[in-house]
Order: structure tokens, then sequence, then C-alpha cells
């Protein structure tokens, strides 16, 4: 079966560069707390479920889209799918959820939203992110699981 | 001179571990000396105390395939019910001297998000993603008939609860609704006969007070609500159409919350509320003493903080009035409380 990909032709932009590595990286005595760029380097390089694309290079994340709270443990994620009708939103976005999931320390709570005005189901595809319990069956389910972790890989 | 102020507090009795990965449920038996939990990791386990320690006395494994929402055990304390996201609801008991699966509940399409046995043990409801609540008659031994399929919801329905006396059942839903639901006794057919409109996002759990005329829902709009039951020809005025009760919210908590709230229990013998949320706190509130019956005031009179160390999926008082809490937790951990207001 092949389905023609929603939006067949995107926009590609350049990637990043790698992070810097500073002298205060290796020194043990400072506490290393969590910050946007970091989290940024944990989703840059998953996937888009469509094309052989990273979501970095069709600038569905950015680090400037991504806000986190080390003392409020907090970390939001915005995404902005490359087309407002992009049938893969809700994967694109469960993806996010499941990398940012596996990565992190437990007590951090993972808000991943799609970026205010960029697709034309925002409020219902935010509702899915946010239900736990949809996510958690979700991944019970492996065909998804399969799909996600392709993404991820 | 030392002036000690006592404040209502929730004191650390014990933390169980042994399931893996998060524990959705916990549900004490009617006598309040054993519970079960469930979760993540497909298992049921059995908990009592030994001495003063609480420890698994059985862990029931192979009843199901997915994880276990939910699970209940029936006013006689002979059965157990589990919901399941395999799309089966399991009855266990220890009939046979250990308790083992006796009859499995087939029809819904897909997860099973919860289940509760009504005041006299002879329904059964169900609920799930498929956005139906069903109501089963215990028929005979192991054996159950489904009475009916109640479709009014148009999102997945998180759970169901029962009137504390009356088989009148209610409905909380990802639709942000609550529904409510009784037999006509002309022609034993179940309908919807309330909608309870007013939340913001899903509805997650919902709790009768012990008079069956009260309801308070919690939901992912970080409120707790207190809905009231308005019979025909009501003191208050209050105009009721075709014969059947009106529901109306007669308090909204907001405020307290800052993340979703994920359940809700109401103790039938000191009317205090309990709340699990997604902040990992657990608190309590208590109806003021001068508060109106039909626009009561609750107070806020302990805050648990990091209850847990991820979010809190359940909270439930104990049956017996002994104020105490069991709680758990996505951190794979189940807590036991004790709560004194002086």
């Amino acid at each position: 079966m092949t389905k023609t990909a929603d939006n067949v032709n995107p926009d590609i932009y350049d990637k990043g560069s790698e992070r810097e590595i500073t002298s205060s990286d290796y020194d043990e005595n400072i506490e290393d707390l969590f910050d946007e760029r970091e989290i940024f380097d944990l989703i840059r390089n998953i996937n888009d479920p469509e094309h052989p694309l990273t979501l970095e290079e069709l600038r569905v994340v950015e680090e400037s889209n991504i806000k986190v709270d080390n003392i409020k443990n907090l970390v939001h994620v915005s995404f902005t799918p490359t087309i407002p009708h992009c049938s893969m939103a809700t994967l694109i976005g469960l993806s996010i959820r499941v990398q940012l999931l596996r990565a992190l320390p437990a007590r951090f709570k993972v808000e991943v939203e799609i970026t205010p005005g960029s697709h034309a189901s925002e409020y219902a595809v935010n509702k899915q992110l946010a239900d736990k319990e949809r996510v958690a069956a979700a991944l019970e389910n492996n065909n998804l699981l399969q799909i996600i972790n392709q993404c991820i890989a | 001179m030392i002036y000690v102020t006592k404040m209502p507090k929730l004191d650390l009795e014990q933390t169980l571990t042994g399931h893996k990965g998060i524990v959705w449920h916990v549900s004490w038996h009617p006598q309040g000396k054993m519970f079960a939990s469930c979760g993540e990791d497909k298992t049921i386990k059995l908990w009592s105390k030994e001495g003063q320690e609480w420890a698994i006395k059985t862990v029931l494994v192979d009843g199901h395939k997915r994880t276990i929402r939910q699970i209940e055990w029936s006013p006689c304390g002979n059965y157990l019910a589990s919901a399941s996201f395999d799309a089966t609801t399991a009855i266990w008991d220890k009939k046979s001297g250990q308790f083992e699966c006796n009859a499995t509940l087939e029809g819904h399409e897909n997860e099973v998000k919860g289940v509760a046995w009504s005041p006299s043990g002879q329904l059964l409801a169900t609920c799930g993603r498929d956005k139906s609540v069903w109501v089963w008659e215990v028929a005979g031994d192991d054996e159950y008939e489904c009475e009916a399929v109640l479709n009014v919801h148009n999102q997945d329905v998180k759970k169901v609860a029962w009137h504390p006396s009356l088989d009148i059942l209610a409905s909380a839903s990802y639709d942000n609704t609550v529904k409510i639901y009784k037999e006509d006794p002309a022609d034993n057919d179940w309908s919807c006969f309330a909608t309870l409109q007013s939340h913001e996002s899903t509805v997650w759990s919902l709790a009768f007070d012990k008079t069956g005329e009260r309801l308070a829902t919690c939901s992912d709009d970080k409120t707790v609500k207190i809905w009231k039951e308005y019979k025909p020809n009501n003191q208050e005025g209050v105009i009721v159409a075709d014969k059947e009760s009106v529901w109306k919210c007669i308090c909204t908590l907001s405020g307290f919350h800052t993340r979703c709230v994920y359940d809700i229990s109401w103790c039938h013998n000191t009317g205090l509320l309990a709340t699990a949320c997604g902040d990992d706190i657990i608190r309590i509130f208590k109806e003021s003493d001068d508060s109106d019956p039909n626009a009561p005031t609750f107070e806020l009179v302990c805050t648990k903080l990091d209850a847990h160390s991820q979010d809190v999926n359940c909270v439930t008082w104990n049956p017996t009035g002994n104020q105490e809490i069991l709680s758990c937790s996505d951190d794979g951990e189940i807590r036991i409380w004790s709560f004194s207001s002086d």
C-alpha cells in the first residue's frame, strides 16, 4: 500500500550547529541543569513520518519553541506541522512526547502542544496528546509503537 | 508560653512497592482491612496487614493481556472486578479457595477504562474508549448478562460510579460532561436522564456523597465541581421538567489544583473530600460549618506536597471511616496515609 504524503514538497531548512562544549561542562562542581538546547538536541533528529528528513530540517521543532523550568520541573515543547491539515500531527507529537519521556528524569512534567494557529485541529490534537491514559493505551499498540520507534531511531 | 496550633495533617504510614510501572488504581475491600491494586504491569496485587506492616498477600496474573486500568471489590467483598485496556472485564473470586478469574465480560470494542458495582452487588457497570457505558446483571453463578448499552457520550468514557443506595449510575467523559442514568421500571429500559455540563475539559472521576444527593467531579480543567440533585417539587423552587430530577452545579473549587485532577474520593463518614492531582499533591477539602446547602463553601484544610514523586492517579478513603487514605502514582508506588484534624 502506498500513500501519498500530505505535504509532497515541504520546505527544507539547514541543520543548526552542534552544541558548543564549554569548560564548565567538564566541571563536576557545577550543577548541570537542563536547558532548551539540551531538549532540542533530544528531539531535533526525530524523523518525519512521511519524509526522509528530520523535524529540525522541516522546522517542525525549533529551539525557540522550547521552554524549560528546572524549578517547577516543567518542559514545554511547541511543534509546528508543515501544513495546517497535516494528518501526521498527532503521530509527530506522540513521537516527541515518547522521546522526552524516555530521555528525561521522571520528575519532569512534559507538555507537547501544537504551535498556536499552525494546525486546523489544534485543540483536538493538544487534548489527545495531554491525555496520559490515551497516550499509555496508544503505546501498548505494537503497530503504532513500531512507527514511533522508527521516527525516534 | 508556647502556643501550639493544631493543623489538619496527612501522615505517611507506609510506602508500598512491588508494581512495575504506573499504578493506575487502588481499591479498599469493604471491610477496610485489605485492598487491591493494579496497573501497567498487568497484575493485580492484594495487600493486607501483617502485624503493623502492609504486605502483598496474593498476586493475580494472566487475567489480562494489557494494562489493568481499574479494580473494584463487590459490596459483599467476595468478588473483584478488573477493567483492562485489552477490552475485557474480569471477575475474580475465591470459591475454590484461592482467587481466580471465573468470568470474563466481553463486548467493549477496545479499552475498558472503568468498572463499578451497584450498592446491591446485583449490577455492574463498565465504560470505555468506545464511548459506551454497559450495565451488566449478575444472572447466577459466574454468569453476567448485558442489560443495557448506553451510547450517549460522544467521546471516551473515563469512569462510572453508582449512587450509594439506589440503582442510579453516573459516568464521566472526555467529552467534558457527566451523564446520569436509571432504569424505567415500566419497560426495564435504561436511559440517560441528566447531563451535567460545566467542566471545560475531560472529566476524569466522580464520587457521590453518602446521601447520593450530591456528586463531586474532577477534571483536566483543574477544577472540582459539586453538583446537587433537585427533585420534583423541591423546596428551593428549582424548576424540574418531565418529573425528572435536575442536577445543578452548586460549587466550583478552582485555583487550588495546578494540573489535571485525576481522582476524587468523598468520605461517607466525615464528609471530607480528597483529590489526586497531576501536580503530585493530595489535597483534603472540608465543607465550612456555616455552608449554605444550595451554594456550599469548601475549605482546603490540608495540602500534601510531593505526596508522590509523579502524578497521583487515585485516592480513596478507607470505607470504615478511620480516616486512612490510599493513593497510587505513575511513580510505581502505593502509599497509605492517616489524616488527623486535631
